[in-house]
């Protein structure tokens, strides 16, 4: 089977997220915008193991979500503390340390 | 499809798993033990941890196979997917003595009065009727002790890992922890929360480049393991392009593991952020367990390939060691200056790792680039642990003092810190008699047997460039008056408990002796052997 279509699906996933990492301001639209990027990986990790036959890609992609889970844990106790301090979740305001 | 039962090797994992053990059994003891016992429950569970896994570190190496032509000592364990071999022992060992000096700093109450450098209670807003409470009662987050012990034995994983899945999930296994740590500080929590947030964002942000990454070279070789990509490099099966594009994202993930430029961003504000403790620990860990990575990756996976990483690693390598000897002058506070030093030293470091060449092209007795890499992350692993635990001593009523300003003097009221201080930026600008001039000499010389002179000419200048700035701060701390200052401006050394003062002897002791008889180590390292393929 050709999986040329989902790996360029996947591709242009990765991009809309990477692209939304670096213009958007709220720090949990970023945050999602890198779940969509590792979600991208996920349908190139499934797409290559259909094109190899081999399961590798597939058991990847279940590892991937579980990491994915614990970096929401994380990550929303991260930006929830200083929104709870700033009450803002822009990450442009967090900017004491700079130079 | 036929299900085969992996073989799980558990005599040479025990000291991974006793780390991973003694994290788990943290977190009941948080569950089950009274907040009174907590801190020395928590403590002694994670020294003892620390301790046996060490123990065990060199009972394994005492017996690891040779492999064949006698190059290669260990095995590849669990299927494929972690080799325990000469260099991952290695690098076990360093990260278990710099997470033990990294325990014996979170543990130091004596410096705040009773309690830890840790917030009392992370989720009592700043400035608020419950943090103010969480303080007068003296509450301590010991849940800090757990996640120690998670990122060391995801440090430990990192450098052992050698499959693509277990990479991704041991730098996941690492990162974590690290993150919520940087935010806990007690004292200045704005920064600290900030800190976490920064290092959250861009650690995830390059985590899904890592990951991309990988599935791109996954589908250029079929497989996730080390030695097929290995083969699958050498036979130039599939698509080219995209095992170059897989390549390079790996590398950005890698890269912004050990904080090269143009992946540096994160480091001093995370560095300043961070408790002093944490960034100690996380400045030696962090760093060896991704140049262990990034070695046994490029070396066993793409080895074949070096023409085409190789001319990458020189530029980032050139522009590492600028950036950061460049931007470290004009700092006017220490743990940030330590931080831009510490991205100069990632730059030395590449240079060591681009210096690989075929065992047949090397002389007879030389360095290998390998051996080079891991003398030097031991030499400066000392120094930094040692150098921020300094920084901690340095008080005054806000909590630390950071700023230059407030260093001003401090070798006249204190010599003796002042000096162990200045010793450790002797050793990370190379000068001679310290551990760090055998390491930037070590690497240098691979470098250059390996054709990098321009790489070399360009790592002698920043040398020089680095000498200045930390020559600076220790006119500052010996010759510049402090009479101009308000008397309160002057910070004052106090003294610590000897949780503190262990780690900083023994950061001494290592320095001093490893720029006097390196022999030992290099030896050991030598020792180490090449990775298993």
């Amino acid at each position: 089977m050709d999986v040329t279509a989902y790996v360029v699906l996947s591709g242009i996933l990765f991009t809309i997220g990477c692209v939304g990492v670096l213009i958007r301001r709220n720090a949990i639209v970023v945050f999602m915008c890198v779940e969509l990027m590792l979600n991208a990986s996920n349908l190139a990790l499934v797409a290559f193991a259909r094109q190899h036959g081999n399961l590798d890609g597939q058991i990847a992609a279940f590892f991937v979500m579980v990491v994915a889970a614990a970096e929401v844990v994380v990550g929303l106790a991260i930006i929830m503390t200083i929104f709870r301090t700033r009450r803002s979740a822009s990450v442009d305001d967090a900017s004491l340390l700079k130079y | 499809m036929d299900f085969i039962k992996p073989t799980i090797e558990y005599g040479d994992l025990w000291p991974l798993l006793v780390v991973f053990g003694v994290a788990a059994a943290g977190v009941l003891v948080e569950g089950f033990v009274p907040r009174a016992h907590r801190y020395v429950v928590q403590t002694c569970l994670a020294v003892a941890g620390v301790v046996v896994a060490l123990v065990g570190t060199i009972l394994v190496a005492r017996d690891l196979d040779v492999l064949g032509d006698g190059a290669a000592r260990g095995a590849i364990d669990v299927e494929g997917t972690i080799a325990v071999d000469g260099p991952a022992l290695f690098i076990w060992g360093m990260l278990l003595v710099f997470g033990l000096g990294g325990a014996l700093l979170f543990a130091e109450r004596r410096l705040e009065g009773g309690v830890s450098a840790f917030a009392g209670q992370a989720a009592a807003l700043p400035g608020t009727e419950a943090e103010r409470q969480a303080s007068t009662r003296g509450l301590e987050q010991t849940e800090v002790y757990p996640l120690m012990m998670f990122a060391l034995g995801g440090m430990m994983l990192f450098a052992a890992a050698n499959d693509l899945l277990t990479l991704f999930v041991a730098l996941e296994v690492l990162s974590l922890p690290l993150y919520l740590l940087s935010g806990l500080a007690r004292r200045r929590r704005l920064l600290s929360q900030e800190a976490a947030l920064k290092y959250f964002m861009l650690g995830a942000f390059s985590s899904g480049f890592f990951l991309y990454g990988a599935a791109l070279v996954y589908g250029f070789s079929g497989s996730m393991g080390f030695s097929e990509i290995n083969e699958a490099v050498r036979d130039d099966v599939g698509n080219q392009t995209m095992l170059l594009i897989g390549m390079g994202m790996l590398a950005v993930g890698l890269l912004f593991k050990v904080g090269a430029v143009p992946f540096h961003a994160w480091t001093p504000d995370v560095y300043q952020g961070a408790p002093t403790a944490v960034t100690a620990f996380m400045a030696a860990g962090t760093k060896i367990a991704a140049f262990g990575a990034m070695l046994r990756l490029f070396y066993v996976a793409f080895g074949s390939d070096r023409w085409s990483w190789q001319p990458m690693l020189w530029i980032i390598a050139i522009l590492t060691m600028f950036v950061g000897a460049l931007v470290a002058i004009v700092q006017t506070d220490m743990k940030r200056m330590l931080a831009y030093s510490s991205v100069a030293h990632t730059g030395f470091l590449l240079t060591g790792v681009l210096g690989v060449q075929q065992a047949s092209e090397l002389a007879d007795g030389e360095v290998t680039s390998l051996q080079a890499v891991l003398f030097y992350l031991v030499t400066y692993g000392f120094a930094v642990v040692g150098a921020f635990a300094v920084v901690t001593l340095v008080r005054d009523a806000g909590g630390e003092a950071g700023q230059f300003v407030r260093w001003r003097g401090i070798g006249r009221r204190s010599p003796l810190v002042a000096g162990v201080f200045a010793f450790f930026l002797l050793s990370m600008a190379g000068i001679p008699l310290t551990a760090g001039f055998v390491g930037k000499w070590a690497v240098f010389t691979v470098a250059l047997a390996a054709g990098a002179w321009p790489v070399v000419i360009a790592a002698v200048l920043c040398s020089i460039i680095a000498v200045f700035f930390y020559v600076r701060v220790i006119l500052l701390m010996f010759f510049e008056d402090d009479d101009v200052t308000a008397p309160g401006e002057v910070a004052a050394v106090t003294k610590p408990s000897v949780l503190t003062s262990a780690t900083i002897l023994v950061g001494v002791a290592a320095t001093l002796v490893l720029g006097v008889v390196p022999g030992p180590v290099l030896d050991l390292a030598a020792n180490a052997g090449q990775f298993v393929r």
